[in-house]
């Protein structure tokens, strides 16, 4: 058994793993940044000396992560504040700021926003004001391309609390074939307390699955999967499902929202509609040996599927000629 | 991985792993007589890896990886594989220890008072620590320090001492040539070779022991002692600890107990034996 799969083993039903490779599992959670996740499903269980300390210096940290990205998103709040647009906290930060169940030892990394398309402008100079920076070179193709075709800013860097802000205005790359409805994603947010606003259930959805299987190459996929799993436990209800299932086909991308729900079904027993999963598809196996891609020494494996999965990230970001060209400035630099 | 080694090194397990012998039989022989984790568990995972398939057998280099990695760390040659195997461990510790404040401090213990010297790389801190670990001071570690976070105390970490340049021949004429591990050329850091602490070090691993004096040695200038403002020792110690803002509050209520409790001084010294002199100076004066 791949230790990817014991570690999904792991945080399904804690109760089932015993007597494990520990050092494996170990390896395996911090590799695919679900450490503080496990530390929580873990709990209370018999667990050897040494890995119960793991665990609960995970515990303990997790709350310092929590910590510092809502100051982050503090910090983009102030900065933001008097250009009057709606900022509104993605993945991670969202979790946490909205006090879901997927914040539960959720680790967190970049601050991720959105603003409306035509507020790019300001509230990268407000950014820029704030003491935030470019990280890369602002003449270069790199810096071109993300202004022309992707959902979101070259990412800025704050020159002193050295932690990265992407800033979207949507949920996909232009060049995407799907086009979400970037405007109804921001009208239908949800505020909170402290004016800053979160997606609204099933677009948290509709984004998750959107990141995870329309764009990327599935790299560290099995935590955005587990945030996938713990926001459909929350949320699920009728309702719930009518509205995801309306979203999904509003923003183009029922296809990934049902792969989604049908990888978390099979990979945690994520309890799923099956109007708005779908039926299962030859290629989810292929999904799932790609999550599964970990060993217990932290390594990734199967060469040759991750790449064939990076080839396709390519595919689907952009039209072949597009995808021609951009590949050979790539090499020829 | 195809070779293995586990090792405990005071509180923290570490298991390496490595494609290539080499690296792991030289860290193995350096490592005589520690103790191996129980049942195969670990802290940390360290991997010494090719940075590309084929660098396994062409122009061998190893990439310094593991549960935590650095995404730019420069791999190493293949006959610095010992280097890499250490530094390895230093980064495991550095980015993800969580359970102690991490000070990149050397501490020495004699009659239960322990003395941590801090201070910029070539203010000799690890050649001091490893003369008064050949001469009556028990060896704590030459690299972190760790600070309990509740009791205050500090954990004896006793990894092999990391000797550079000048620092060598001082160490290879005191102690016996079966505790060095080979001479290490042209690392970024010069000639590089590595001892083992003594046998008292290694079977004292689990003791801790109280802080009682904080050192900031400076090497090359005439003898000078001066006393050092509680702030001071604060800010150096932030500057001098890898995990002192990730551990939130937690660091900065261990830190501020220590910096209330323990005295500070820095010093100059011109070479090794008037530090070690200074250092039992003030060795007699807080046992008086």
């Amino acid at each position: 058994m791949s230790h990817a799969r014991l570690l999904v083993r792991a945080l399904r039903d804690p109760a089932s793993v015993a007597d494990c490779d520990w050092a494996g599992l170990v390896s395996a959670a911090r590799a695919e940044q679900l450490m503080g996740s496990l530390a929580f499903r873990m709990a209370g269980r018999r667990v050897p000396p040494r890995i119960a300390a793991l665990f609960e210096d995970a515990r303990r940290d997790a709350a310092q992560v929590r910590t510092q990205a809502l100051w982050e998103a503090e910090m983009a709040r102030r900065a933001l504040a008097p250009l009057g647009v709606p900022v509104i906290l993605m993945k991670g930060t969202a979790y946490h700021a909205a006090g879901l169940d997927a914040a539960t030892g959720r680790s967190v990394g970049d601050l991720d926003i959105m603003v409306p398309r035509e507020s790019l402008g300001a509230v990268e100079s407000a950014l820029l004001e704030a003491g935030w920076e470019h990280v890369k070179a602002t003449d270069g193709y790199d810096d071109t391309y993300y202004r022309r075709w992707m959902h979101e800013l070259p990412p800025l860097i704050h020159r002193t609390r050295d932690r990265m802000i992407d800033v979207h205005h949507t949920i996909l790359p232009l060049t995407a074939r799907s086009r979400p409805d970037a405007g109804a994603l921001i009208a239908d947010s949800v505020a909170l307390e402290s004016g800053l606003r979160v997606l609204a259930p099933a677009d948290m959805i509709v984004h998750a699955a959107a990141h995870l299987f329309a764009d990327g190459d599935l790299a560290g996929g099995l935590r955005n999967l587990w945030d996938i799993d713990r926001l459909l436990r929350e949320f699920a209800s009728p309702d719930f499902w009518r509205t995801l299932g309306e979203r999904a086909r509003r923003h183009q991308l029922s296809g990934p929202v049902g792969r989604a729900l049908r990888l978390a079904e099979r990979l945690y027993a994520t309890p799923v509609d099956r109007a708005v999963a779908g039926r299962p598809r030859l290629g989810d196996r292929l999904f799932e040996a790609r999550l599964l891609a970990r060993n217990g020494w932290g390594q990734e494996r199967r060469k040759a599927l991750r790449f064939a999965f990076y080839v396709r990230s390519h595919w689907l970001r952009m039209p072949p000629l597009m995808l021609a060209r951009h590949l050979w400035i790539k090499a020829t630099r | 991985m195809r070779h293995r080694l586990d090792l405990r090194i005071g509180p923290v397990a570490f298991r390496i792993g490595s494609a290539w012998p080499g690296p792991l039989d030289a860290l193995a022989k350096l490592y005589a007589g520690y103790p191996t984790p129980e049942d195969g568990l670990c802290d940390f995972t360290v991997r010494l890896e090719p940075e590309k398939p084929w660098r396994r057998f062409i122009r061998p280099s190893v990439a310094i990886r593991g549960d935590y990695v650095l995404p730019d760390a420069v791999p190493m040659a293949l006959a610095h594989g010992l280097l890499a195997a250490e530094m390895g461990m230093n980064l495991q510790m550095a980015l993800g220890q969580k359970s102690y404040l991490l000070l990149h401090a050397a501490t020495v213990e004699k009659d239960g008072r322990a003395l941590l010297m801090t201070g910029e790389s070539g203010a000799g801190k690890s050649t001091l620590a490893a003369l008064l670990g050949e001469r009556g001071w028990r060896l704590l570690g030459d690299e972190f320090a760790l600070l309990d976070l509740e009791s205050g105390a500090l954990h004896p970490f006793p990894r092999a001492v990391s000797l550079k340049n000048g620092a060598i021949a001082v160490l290879e004429a005191e102690v016996e040539a079966a505790r060095f591990g080979p001479r290490l050329e042209g690392t970024p850091k010069g000639a590089i070779r590595h001892l083992r602490p003594n046998a008292d070090a290694l079977a004292r691993m689990d003791e801790p022991a109280r802080p009682a004096l904080i050192l900031f040695p400076r090497f090359g200038a005439a003898a000078a002692v001066r006393g050092v403002g509680q702030a001071e020792v604060f800010v150096r110690l932030t500057q001098a600890s890898t995990n002192y803002v990730a551990l939130g509050r937690r660091g900065f209520d261990a830190l501020t107990g220590l910096v209330r409790k323990v005295p500070a001084l820095a010093i100059d010294y011109p070479d090794a034996e008037t530090a070690i002199g200074l250092v039992e100076d003030f060795r007699r004066e807080l046992a008086a």
